[in-house]
């Protein structure tokens, strides 16, 4: 296995800087974000960022299109953003899990050529846990956060970073970084994420009844009852992959975009003759429907969640998919 | 240019005729802009329409395949982009792409079978697709019946075309029915549903349907009470869409998405699914 130095991380760093930008997550504005590194930017000493690593590939804002009007004419112009080769490092195993999930949609038939452009220049470095948060729940989704995926993966272990590269884009970049040294990786104490609180909860339920019998359940009223429709959960969601299209008039052209949505919000599913989730009850039902059911169901059973814990942390009235998923397994809320 | 390449980034059209059939229906002709027809379709698929600026949305195409040289659209004013469309004359570009969708099954599960087609409204929109596509191949099917209303006389949509090609063909009878009487109206009188019921159609029909979904629903509880089963009932749906291609994740009823699962669903499948449309 591949060795680096802890203590010149930063060296490490301008290695792959000096060849394509590189991202990391560093302490920015309020909270850990994966941030376009430049000479002295440092790791976070957080577990994860507050948003997931979803951004680098499916913005929260993206151009797709310009046109030009004048009279009855319109002019289509190439109005998207070129990409080039970079790296994430330091992805956790649940955000490269998310990646698996928001393939199954960007990636199917037919491509959306956006995500697809940002997948194909990325080289993805993942960092192994070892202080796992409370909320920590992706174990129980079948990630062993101890042996993240990947392009290449990473262990920060004592004091020294080991490197696995996993694909051919991994290795060619490992073999771009040529003062590399050579060590055998210690064995990983996995004790601590046996003791998570969270580390039980049974996402396979959800596949052996009928979609109905979990749309139909008595839980959804009292679950949703304190829904405040913020969107927080979606927001910081690695999965959630809902989106806007619309169009910006700026005089000279017109800029056709994409941004984030949320099922959760009211004008989500709205039409010139009204909604057809009308309460917060529905809102909130599709929300975990999709993730629970819908997306396992169209997705050869891939659970539309990674256990990040980041809608634990954020949801400001304390719901999320661990209580939904519960409640929807025992029946009552 | 390859950057252009994407499903979501459309192809600009040409409108060249403008048809005013209601007082809140137009039917707009589509071309390419080198004159031709821009996108070969199946009937009951559908195709986004935009203007830059206004916005973007799914509209089914109404003109059947078998017509080489343009797309109709058959749209009703009741939003933001169709009251522009409503406002705009022949000449106007717009942007388009498409077809999406899976359209009825008119060369598989439809040959062979008498067609009993409902329409409630603008419904008539997307079975008018299906309507001439089986005249035109009039020999593959058995006997068509259509049975159309509207609240008047006035809000039928393509009433010249109904009067002077559909009542007048071999093996084609059609049902007129509008909401409340009125002095220039000897037809029938009262709601698709009811008229349904007193017509008694044989229940070996395959039923096309497609309205607003308080019609849908008590037409469907009609023809379950004449002896039809769900399973010989086709309907399409109509939801919010920003992509049309499965991804933006608002059309979906249960683990279908309309835009490209649908839009054309047997009704034995949607009792599988949410009653959420």
């Amino acid at each position: 296995m591949k060795t680096w130095k802890l203590s010149e991380l930063d060296s490490l760093f301008a290695a792959i800087a000096a060849a394509q930008k590189l991202y990391i997550p560093a302490d920015a504005a309020g909270q850990p974000a994966f941030t376009l590194w430049t000479p002295g930017l440092s790791m976070t000493k957080a577990l994860n960022t507050g948003r997931s690593a979803k951004d680098l590939f499916f913005p929260q804002v993206e151009n797709l299109v310009n046109f030009k009007v004048s009279g009855r004419r319109i002019q289509v112009e190439p109005g998207r953003e070129e990409v080039e080769d970079f790296v994430i490092f330091g992805v956790r195993a649940c955000d490269c899990r998310s990646f698996d999930i928001l393939d199954s949609v960007f990636l199917s038939d037919p491509v959306d050529t956006f995500y697809a452009d940002r997948r194909s220049h990325a080289t993805v470095m993942t960092l192994a846990c070892s202080e796992p948060e409370e909320t920590c729940f992706c174990t129980s989704l079948g990630i062993d956060p101890q042996a993240p995926a990947g392009d290449v993966s990473c262990w920060a272990m004592e004091d020294t970073l080991y490197l696995e590269a996993n694909t051919e884009k991994g290795q060619a970049l490992l073999s771009s970084l040529p003062q590399l040294g050579q060590g055998e990786k210690p064995q990983t104490d996995a004790s601590v994420f046996h003791r998570l609180p969270l580390k039980d909860l049974d996402f396979s339920v959800f596949g052996e009844k009928p979609l109905m019998d979990w749309f139909n359940s008595p839980v959804w009223d009292s679950l949703s009852q304190s829904c405040l429709g913020c969107g927080s959960c979606t927001f910081v969601c690695p999965t959630c992959q809902c989106y806007d299209v619309e169009d910006f008039d700026g005089g000279a052209t017109i800029r056709r975009f994409r941004c984030w949505d949320s099922c959760m919000y009211s004008d989500f599913t709205m039409m010139a003759h009204g909604t057809n989730r009308p309460t917060q009850k529905e809102r909130f039902r599709q929300r975990f429907m999709h993730k629970l059911v819908y997306h396992p169901n169209n997705h050869a059973g891939q659970i539309g969640c990674v256990g990040c814990g980041r809608c634990l942390q954020k949801c400001p009235i304390s719901m999320n998919i661990v209580k939904v998923a519960k409640a929807l397994k025992e029946g009552k809320a | 240019m390859s950057i252009l390449r994407d499903p979501l980034i459309p192809m600009v059209a040409l409108v060249t005729d403008i048809r005013t059939d209601t007082p809140d229906v137009k039917t707009f002709r589509v071309v390419g802009l080198d004159g031709k027809k821009p996108m070969e379709h199946i009937p009951g698929q559908c195709a986004m329409l935009s203007m830059p600026g206004v916005g973007e949305a799914l509209f089914s195409i109404t003109s059947s395949p078998t017509n080489a040289d343009y797309l109709e659209f058959s749209i009703k004013k009741c939003g933001c982009v169709t009251n522009w469309l409503h406002a705009i004359e022949p000449g106007q570009q717009v942007t388009l792409r498409g077809p999406y969708g899976n359209g009825f099954p008119v060369d598989t599960d439809f040959v062979g079978k008498d067609l009993l087609f409902i329409a409630g409204g603008i419904g008539l929109a997307p079975l008018r697709s299906v309507i001439n596509y089986v005249r035109h191949h009039r020999g593959r099917y058995g006997s068509v019946d259509i049975v159309y209303g509207a609240r008047s006389k006035e809000d039928l949509v393509d009433y010249d075309e109904i009067l002077q090609q559909w009542c007048r063909e071999d093996g084609v009878t059609v049902h007129l029915t509008i909401d409340n009487p009125q002095p220039d109206w000897d037809g029938h009188v009262g709601f698709v549903p009811n008229y349904v019921k007193e017509l008694a159609f044989d229940t070996g029909k395959t039923v096309v349907m497609c309205g607003p979904p308080v019609m849908i629903k008590f037409t469907l509880a009609g023809l379950e009470e004449l002896g039809f089963r769900r399973d010989q009932v086709y309907t399409t749906f109509e939801l919010k869409m920003k992509c049309a291609l499965g991804k933006c994740g608002r059309c979906n009823i249960g683990d279908k998405y309309v835009c490209k699962d649908g839009p054309v669903f047997r009704l034995d499948q949607m009792a599988q699914l949410p009653d959420e449309y």
